[in-house]
């Protein structure tokens, strides 16, 4: 796995004017992340780690500083262009799921895939593969607000991985989740992390949640504080079967 | 795809909201049924128009007598200075298609042991040229019978539904005006009224040398219809018959006419014309409402993208591209308007109708007037969409996902 780089900043700066105040939110942040790769992103609240995931998801440019995706060149893209570097190579999942409450559980699955042009046999048979994937094929025509959070977050993950991604962004994923719940999902992004080599970039402020990844960034100020391999990485599977399992009654 | 897609997200989106899409297109559909109603309201006005003006004979002049601006004035009409022999050199005029000497009076007709009044007119075959009017039983008079004063008649629907049983042919049959007998040798299809609202069925036809030397003893005639072969000659036409009917009335210099022409299908075009102008300015009144309805939209489709923001940026996140979402509102706006026009189209045909039954107008659904309506619609939904949509597609997607409503 550690070959090709995914992702590689530098010296990223991120101002926004205010006017005529400007606020420096990324003040040159250079990092390399290899394929496959697991990383946590974590810094208090404030630190620019939100911008740094904007930037790294291709939903805000740079002001400073070259960042390559898959090697290429994707700072000085155009809106258009960065929408298609997000259709086609990145996965979102959000800390509030984002799932469209209007539509089936399918619908939201394809929705990376309507923007893609795919075919509509196609996108059906796409998206029931990846919601077979997180385990919730049975839920298909099911609506979001029928599903308990862990099942919903599960759906944002299959909508995450239906386009083949090489990356996947996670921003807080089990901030609205209770413990048992976070750890599942924590074990789902693992798995499509180890079964499916996707290189995975989560953003979180727990600690305990971190130390699911292999690598731990931490950002203050707009700089990156510290850069450390997590020596030995927990499995979220293991950790998960140690548990009693009450909820999963309900779900 | 996507086209497919944005008609899917709209069409999910309207029903989500029903009470709120059903108002939005309220305002549609008052607008598209009230201009179609009022422009049918006017096209039947005008077609009434121009019917009344093809069975008062098309391309029409009528020669008066009198109205003179001597020193005596009368009325027209008030002298009897026309004669047969005037009408006969009428006929033989340039660009004259036909000529029908008139000479009317009020009578009693009797028949068996019925009488009944009706306007008794002299004339000649060829009235029935120029008011392109069919019989519907045996034949007009023919020319033959005007120069031996046949005691021949042709009668008007009115005048023989009073005076036969029903299902009886008058056509043979013998009837006294003022006393006299005529011969039933026609009976004309009925016609309808007038654009005064006169029956023009309540009618004898005779020869006009019969209502001359037979029934009124008189040698004038009350007035000359005279049929210009095109509109575009009837102003050449009526300066040949002024110019004749000044030659052969011996007028000279400045001795005023003794006689008047007037042109009749003129007025009735200008009461066409108006009738035009009002259902403009009808349909004007209409397409305001219309512009309401589609401002209506734009407010909805407004609520709507901001309702939506935080699913913009989820689309935006997942590979959406400002014209991705552009369009999509757009789909929605033109969805919401062109059901709300075609819900419009059918309530106004419909509403046509029931103004039609219930208050005796004449209305006509044309179909520019529905096309007019839909491609208004469609425009109202574009126009008042684009706005809304443009919006949409600006959001930044970092703000929108992080909208909290």
């Amino acid at each position: 796995m550690a070959g090709k780089t995914a992702i590689v900043l530098e010296n990223i700066k991120k101002v926004y004017s205010m006017g005529e105040t400007q606020v420096f939110a990324l003040k040159g942040i250079s990092l390399t992340i290899r394929e496959g790769e697991m990383v946590a992103v974590m810094g208090p609240s404030g630190s620019g780690k939100s911008t740094l995931l904007n930037i790294l998801g291709c939903l805000d440019r740079p002001t400073g500083g070259t960042y390559y995706l898959g090697g290429e060149d994707v700072s000085r893209l155009n809106k258009n262009q960065l929408a298609l570097v997000r259709n086609k190579r990145i996965g979102f999942v959000f800390q509030n799921f984002n799932l469209l409450g209007r539509f089936p559980v399918l619908a939201n699955v394809q929705l990376p895939l309507v923007y893609a042009g795919v075919g509509k046999k196609e996108m059906a048979d796409r998206a029931k593969e990846a919601l077979d994937w997180v385990g919730l094929s049975k839920y298909a025509d099911h609506y979001p607000g029928q599903l308990s959070g862990g099942q919903q977050q599960r759906v944002a993950i299959a909508r995450a991985l239906v386009n083949n991604p090489s990356l996947i962004l996670a921003d807080e994923p089990t901030g609205a989740l209770d413990s048992r719940t976070s750890i599942e999902i924590i074990s789902v992004i693992q798995k499509l992390n180890i079964e499916k080599g996707i290189t995975v970039v989560m953003v979180t402020h727990e600690k305990d949640i971190a130390l699911y990844c292999r690598r731990l960034i931490n950002v203050k100020d707009g700089r990156v504080l510290g850069d450390t391999p997590v020596s030995n990485p927990r499995n979220a599977a293991e950790d998960l079967a140690a548990i009693p399992e009450e909820r999963e009654a309900l779900s | 795809m996507n086209f497919i897609h944005n008609l899917e997200v709209a069409i999910n989106g309207l029903r989500a909201n029903k009470m709120r899409s059903f108002l939005t297109m309220l305002g549609i559909i008052i607008g598209v049924a009230a201009v179609i109603i009022m422009i049918s309201v006017g096209q039947g006005a005008s077609k009434k128009i121009a019917g009344q003006i093809a069975s008062m004979g098309s391309n029409l002049l009528i020669v008066f007598p009198g109205a003179g601006q001597g020193p005596v004035r009368g009325a027209s009409g008030s002298v009897n200075t026309l004669t047969l022999e005037d009408a006969e050199a009428i006929a033989g005029l340039s660009m004259v298609a036909h000529v029908a000497p008139e000479l009317s009076t009020n009578a009693t007709i009797g028949y068996a042991s019925q009488t009944w009044t009706a306007q008794v007119v002299g004339t000649t075959p060829e009235m029935q040229m120029i008011k392109d009017w069919p019989v519907s039983a045996g034949s007009f008079f023919t020319g033959d019978d005007v120069r031996s004063a046949a005691m021949v008649a042709v009668l008007g629907k009115t005048v023989v539904d009073n005076l036969y049983l029903p299902g009886t042919n008058p056509v043979g049959s013998t009837i006294r005006i003022n006393r006299l007998p005529f011969t039933v040798v026609g009976v004309l299809a009925p016609k309808g009224a007038s654009l005064t609202g006169q029956d023009q069925d309540n009618v004898v036809y005779i020869p006009v040398s019969a209502a001359q030397k037979r029934l009124m003893g008189v040698n004038y005639v009350r007035l000359i219809n005279v049929q210009a072969e095109t509109p575009e000659s009837m102003n050449f036409v009526q300066s040949s018959i002024e110019n004749l009917l000044r030659q052969r009335h011996r007028l000279v210099g400045t001795s005023s006419d003794d006689f008047n022409v007037r042109n009749l299908t003129s007025v009735l075009e200008t009461a066409e014309s108006t009738t035009a102008v009002m259902t403009l300015l009808l349909a004007s009144v209409a397409a305001v409402s219309l512009l309401v309805g589609g401002i209506g939209t734009m407010n909805i489709m407004l609520v709507s993208v901001t309702e939506r923001t935080r699913e913009i940026g989820l689309r935006m996140a997942v590979g959406a591209t400002e014209s991705n979402i552009r369009n999509q509102f757009l789909v929605e706006s033109l969805v919401l308007c062109l059901i709300g026009g075609i819900a419009g189209i059918l309530v106004g045909i419909a509403g046509s109708k029931i103004i039609s039954k219930a208050f005796g107008w004449p209305t006509f659904v044309t179909v520019s007037s529905i096309l007019l309506s839909a491609g208004f619609s469609a425009a109202v939904g574009i126009f008042f969409g684009y706005y809304p949509a443009k919006k949409a597609a600006g959001l930044d997607p970092i703000e929108a996902l992080r909208f909290e409503r």
